[in-house]
């Protein structure tokens, strides 16, 4: 494997300054890297590669000349929820079969601006809605982490399952992801990435496929935290087109790490002790704790009294926030069209054809909650829950400046495992949701692994736009424990070498399906 | 609650969904469980709260009212199913 795809986003910025290798370089390598593991892992949906070869040479014009951007040359994945102009965006739904946006999301267009290259379009649960990527039309991405002596394949998580996988598997150096209930920090955490929700409003929306418009918000999966902080304050920003953007300065994350830690602030909140959390997990969080003490963190425990009502709170919101935006596809527009006898027969048909199961089901409890007599009984009530979830959190925050928590209650389980009992898999954002709720910054990082040596993640919660000490708080993490190791790349493996391999248990890896037929050189 | 098989189809109706008859079952089980589970929000004291609206306190300016873009029928239809002279094509609604 190339040593090019092993570099940081800092480390390929500082390399490319020095003229040590050229942005088509970079690109080409990420571009072999992504033929040989997409047709097993199934994180790219569409590779762009005319489009990046451009872009990247672009970027060597400006970098020769000095002018270069803060993500000069950096080849990045794209999550398919952001529309790419001239770029096929489906959010991997049938129902955007086709649809090629005539317009930028304002996110990728600020890392465009930045001098970032685009190397495709990445896999996700369908609509943003699921926590395994198996929502997703364009069949399951897989995790590039195996167990050890098991070659199931594993969820890399969801929605931003491809982001997370790419970014993991060496097949981009940071991703676009979005996070409605923990859709950024239960994949980074599942795949050893460090992923970041901002606050609410930190990034625009505008171009963004719609989910649930007051919990959704755009952050980078990356494989460092300092990269993260290079990639969010790119893609943050104020803008015109969506208004709920907040109109507030973007601070320069990347200084902020360098600032002194001392005397910060921990807050363990007790109600994340819940039953059902793996040993493992408790654990980890213990380790995290002394990292902080041994950092010179001082540590309390705070009280959020409202944390088991955030998820059946989020199941009311989020569905009704997406029952309505949902309503748009209606086969007239764009994407799928299925005739029916008349023009309701074909909305009904064209839909009940479009969506997948989950967010059929969702858009179905969305459409009661807000249904003629229950808005108060439901979407009333969750907003009031939701009121005194972010009440807790401001009550903590009196006396803390961030908190630490677990990001997911287990580690990444098998793929199939969880996907017949939609309740199950909801439990998975029970760490992660909360933060959604109240709008505040949260951000995982790779902290360890399980005893069958998959990653594990830790998350920090933060005060509404201090991003900072976020970031600051997740790198003494970071520090403890170093950035998580890749996965061994199994992809690459012949079938003959993994069969001499593999304990005598378990069956040698049959070669894996090509996926050929989906990915489209776009 | 109990979400039986008229409820399954009166939302389904309201949501412009066509559900299958094999469906209907699978999906009053489904939505009885989890609106079943959200009902716990009901022990939850909500007297005198505010519904949230927003979540950083931050204000929506308004834009100027301003013309920014327009005259581009034809990529407005560009993805359409069907469309004819910059029209979205759909089937008859009037007699």
């Amino acid at each position: 494997m190339s040593v090019l795809t092993q570099l940081t986003i800092a480390q390929a910025r500082d390399g490319l300054d020095k003229k040590d290798f050229t942005s088509a370089e970079l690109a080409s390598a990420h571009f072999d890297a992504i033929e040989a593991a997409n047709p097993s892992l199934n994180a790219y949906l569409l590779m762009t590669r005319e489009q990046a070869l451009s872009m990247a040479a672009a970027s060597d014009a400006r970098l020769a000349k000095g002018k270069g951007g803060a993500l000069e040359g950096i080849p990045l994945g794209i999550k398919d929820l952001f529309a790419t102009k001239g770029v096929r965006t489906t959010a991997c739904s049938h129902i955007l079969d086709g649809f090629i946006p005539a317009y930028e999301s304002t996110v990728t267009q600020n890392l465009w601006n930045a001098g970032a290259v685009m190397l495709g379009k990445l896999n996700m649960d369908e609509f943003a809605m699921g926590s395994s990527n198996e929502t997703s039309y364009y069949r399951p991405c897989v995790s590039p982490w195996r167990r050890e002596g098991d070659d199931a394949k594993l969820a890399p998580g969801g929605s931003s399952g491809g982001s997370a996988s790419a970014v993991a598997a060496r097949l981009a150096m940071g991703a676009t992801a979005s996070d409605t209930g923990g859709s950024i920090r239960q994949p980074a955490a599942f795949t050893g990435t460090v992923g970041i929700k901002p606050t609410y409003g930190r990034c625009s929306r505008y171009g963004m496929v719609a989910f649930a418009s007051s919990l959704d918000q755009a952050g980078p999966i990356t494989r460092t935290v300092r990269d993260a902080a290079i990639m969010l304050r790119e893609m943050c920003g104020h803008d015109a087109k969506d208004a709920t953007s907040a109109n507030i300065a973007v601070p320069d994350f990347e200084k902020a790490l360098g600032k002194k830690l001392k005397g910060l602030k921990v807050g363990i909140p007790k109600e994340y002790r819940v039953d059902g959390m793996s040993p493992e997990i408790d654990a980890l969080w213990e380790k995290g704790i002394a990292w902080f003490k041994a950092a010179g963190a001082t540590i309390s425990h705070v009280s959020l009294p409202h944390t088991h009502a955030a998820l059946p709170a989020y199941y009311i919101v989020a569905p009704a926030e997406a029952s309505s935006n949902l309503a748009r596809y209606d086969g007239v527009r764009y994407g799928l069209r299925v005739n029916g006898s008349d023009i309701v027969d074909m909305y009904e048909r064209t839909r009940a054809e479009g969506f997948g199961t989950e967010v059929r089901r969702r858009i179905l409890i969305g459409t009661y909650v807000l249904s003629a007599g229950y808005y108060d009984a439901y979407y009333l009530k969750a907003q009031k829950v939701r009121s005194l979830i972010k009440r807790d959190f401001d009550q903590a925050f009196e006396s803390v400046d961030v908190m630490l928590t677990p990001t997911t209650p287990t580690p990444a389980f098998a793929l199939g495992t969880k996907s017949a009992n939609p309740l199950e898999m909801y439990l998975n954002d029970i760490f992660t949701v909360t933060v959604n709720m109240a709008g505040l910054p949260g951000l995982s990082v790779p902290a360890g692994f399980s005893a069958d040596g998959l990653p594990l993640g830790l998350q920090i919660i933060g005060k509404p736009f201090d991003e900072e000490t976020v970031l600051r708080a997740g790198q003494v993490i970071e520090d403890a424990v170093g950035p998580c190791r890749a996965p061994q790349a199994w992809w690459t493996e012949t079938p003959k070498a993994a069969a001499a391999k593999a304990p005598a248990k378990t069956k040698a890896a049959k070669p894996a399906k090509s996926s050929k037929k989906r990915v489209d050189d776009g | 609650m109990q979400v039986d098989e008229a409820l399954v189809r009166h939302i389904a109706r309201l949501a412009r969904m066509k559900i299958e008859g094999a469906q209907v079952a699978g999906l009053e089980q489904e939505l009885t469980a989890i609106f079943g589970w959200v009902e716990q929000l009901n022990d939850i004291d909500t007297a005198g709260v505010e519904p949230m609206t927003g979540v950083a306190g931050l204000k929506m300016r308004p834009r100027a009212d301003a013309v920014t873009d327009g005259d581009c029928a034809e990529t407005v239809v560009k993805n359409a199913p069907l469309s004819e002279d910059n029209f979205f094509v759909v089937p008859k609604v009037i007699e």
